[in-house]
């Protein structure tokens, strides 16, 4: 059975006056229809040139994909000529970014901008796109649909916003939703209604979702699948159960025990992770993570780690597991 | 120091509120007032870390900003060490000013950028007239030292920092003058989680090594349970919990408390999932609801709810709540 979506060995690279910048490099993941898979990382690590790589929305210059596959439904996206990436985009894959605000145009309101969506890729009627755009909000759950459809942007709050695009992004019965960061603007409690929602659509409309987060928290609470990366390299793979119980990249690891428990309460200091995110343009040979690792050792420093299954299912880029 | 009743209280709020008038039409008519702030008493103890957890438009920002008197409360007072700091003229808030100091949650934008880091750590003290200019630097590279920064970056402008690192720069700013109270506005919501992890250690080795006394606002739950000895939680301009840290987290009271509890995600994928979870948005607090602001997202909303306002009472053990599960009691100042 072919995957919904299959990235392999994905390299975006972008080419700047000060060198060329290795944003996604090798990075092979797949997806399943209506699973979850998580992208986590910090900033810089290239989750988000990921998603906009799929999307084929990559700023060309300075970006490019430079290598790789992206099999959606079995063919290629990065081959594919733009007037058919058009017709994909928004349609079978559409995308949810984290700020409602700027992604939504503040001039047109919401109905027409969700109809829009489908007068373009579903040649609907204005009358019948509207009727659709109600339902629609409806469905994300939004109160008094018929009313809030003629609702400029700037009248809804934070979550109504990121309800909006949800409900664009579903409106044609898209096969993946791509989401990055959906929450990061949004309160705990709204927060945990957008988080709430997408489930609940994914499990009854079986679209697959590829969520970009920085946030373990949101990971565990979402994910069946999470994939870890680092320096534009994906270090970890694992279902999601495992991955947390069993962190085996020390970069992982190192994530898990910053984040302050909510089970104690004693005011002890947090472990960290010494060091920043290396730039992109001057990246330490071997490893990428060696100048922050306190199990580096001599190989670390000259050869980069492949990724290897140590366990069945996990996957890890470290020289200790080999 | 004297540990008695009011010398253990560096700060102490009573009745604080902050209004603002909003002004609409050709005329620009009073239309409404937002009460960012409404009648807040509260206490923050000398060496303590008191959390103030909120959700966006709740005032917590605020409430931070009239206690250094950069806002100027509608009404209400605050006594810092025992003085009413709203009657004192600029001159004599001068020399206070030096002993409460703010970090800010943008690294970004609270920088000049155009200035070099010495320059930036040291403008307090040119301010305040401290030391000569040599003694000045001298300071500054002693408290780029304690912050984690290379002292011979003094002439480094912020953009060449990392936003970590530009915390620290804003850390280090507040410290220059030995203040005894800093007010920490979301410090850590900005940075990474790696980063995050750092610059709270940062905050908690400082304020045992200088005796700081933090107020920590934050809407992150997890990050205030781990630095707070109290936490009190704002909704909409009132304060409607207050405990110590221990009992908020294991016996919280008030619907809204425990429904962010449940709220946040935690990094486990093991817990059941079976959140009752919060309906609706967060009213505009321009015009808020009716009696408890909470009631009409409030699983356990009474007839009394909408009417009026509860008073904030303590139930047990120095845990305060202002909800009607727990008394009749009505907050006539409201």
């Amino acid at each position: 059975m072919t995957k919904l979506l299959e990235v392999q060995n994905l390299k975006t690279y972008f080419f700047t006056d000060r060198g060329v910048a290795k944003a996604v490099d090798d990075v092979s993941f797949s997806l399943d229809t209506g699973k979850t898979l998580c992208v986590v990382g910090e900033s810089g690590c290239g989750k988000s040139v990921t998603a906009l790589s799929i999307m084929r929305l990559i700023p060309e210059p300075p970006g490019r994909i430079v290598g790789g596959r992206i099999l959606f439904e079995g063919t290629d996206l990065v081959a594919l000529p733009e007037s058919r990436m058009r017709s994909i985009r928004g349609n079978k894959i559409s995308m949810i970014f984290q700020e409602p605000m700027t992604s939504l145009n503040p001039v047109f309101r919401v109905g027409d901008q969700i109809a829009e969506v489908l007068e373009l890729h579903e040649n609907m009627k204005k009358a019948d796109a509207m009727d659709r755009a109600v339902e629609l909000l409806r469905m994300v759950g939004i109160p008094s649909p018929e009313s809030r459809v003629r609702d400029y942007p700037h009248q809804m709050s934070g979550g109504m916003r990121q309800r909006v695009m949800i409900a664009m992004a579903l409106a044609c019965n898209p096969k993946l939703i791509i989401a990055d960061e959906p929450t990061t603007a949004l309160d705990v409690t709204i927060q945990a209604q957008i988080l709430e929602l997408m489930e609940e659509l994914s499990r009854t409309t079986g679209t697959a979702i590829l969520l970009i987060t920085h946030d373990l928290g949101v990971v565990a609470e979402t994910a069946e699948h999470v994939v870890v990366m680092y320096a534009g390299r994906v270090v970890e793979e694992a279902p999601v159960r495992e991955l947390f119980h069993d962190p085996l990249h020390p970069y992982t690891r190192g994530l898990m025990r910053s984040i302050p428990s909510m089970s104690e309460d004693d005011k002890t200091r947090l472990e960290v992770i010494p060091g920043v995110v290396p730039s992109l343009l001057a990246l330490p040979v071997g490893c990428k993570f060696n100048d922050r690792c306190r199990h580096a050792f001599d190989r670390c420093l000259a050869e980069e780690p492949p990724l290897t299954t140590p366990k069945e299912g996990h996957s890890v880029r470290c020289w200790l597991f080999h | 120091m004297a540990q008695n009743g009011n010398a253990s209280e560096l700060v102490v709020l009573k009745k604080v509120k902050k209004h603002y008038p909003v002004t609409g039409g050709v005329f620009r008519r009073q239309v409404g007032t937002v009460k960012a702030v409404d009648g807040v008493s509260l206490a923050i103890r000398r060496g303590e870390t008191l959390g103030l957890v909120g959700e966006s438009g709740c005032g917590k920002s605020t409430l931070g900003r009239v206690i250094l008197r950069l806002e100027r409360p509608t009404s209400g007072s605050i006594l810092y060490d025992g003085r009413d700091i709203l009657a004192l003229s600029r001159d004599e808030m001068r020399p206070l000013r030096r002993k409460m100091q703010i970090i800010f949650q943008d690294p970004y934008s609270s920088l000049n950028p155009r200035q070099t880091v010495g320059r930036i750590i040291s403008e307090g003290l040119v301010i305040h007239g401290v030391g000569t200019p040599e003694e000045r630097m001298d300071r500054v590279r002693y408290l780029m030292n304690v912050v984690g920064l290379r002292p011979e970056h003094i002439n480094r402008y912020p953009h060449e920092f990392s936003g970590g690192q530009r915390q620290r720069i804003g850390i280090a700013r507040a410290l220059a003058l030995q203040p005894e109270l800093i007010i920490c506005d979301e410090p850590v919501s900005a940075l990474d989680v790696s980063i995050q992890a750092q610059v709270i250690n940062l905050l908690m080795d400082l304020q045992e090594e200088f005796q700081l006394t933090y107020l920590f606002v934050s809407h992150d739950l997890s990050v205030v349970r781990h630095i707070s000895d109290r936490v009190a939680v704002m909704y909409l301009g009132r304060i409607v919990e207050l405990a110590d840290k221990k009992e908020l987290y294991r016996n919280p009271l008030h619907p809204y408390t425990q429904a962010l509890l449940e709220a946040a995600p935690l990094p486990d994928p093991d817990r059941k999932k079976e959140r009752k979870g919060l309906t609706g948005d967060l009213p505009s607090p321009l015009n808020p609801p009716s009696g408890c602001h909470f009631h009409p997202r409030c699983p356990k909303a009474m007839e009394q709810c909408r009417k009026s306002v509860p008073v904030l009472k303590e139930k047990g053990d120095r845990h305060w709540v202002r909800c009607f599960l727990y008394g009749d009691e009505v907050d006539e100042s409201l």
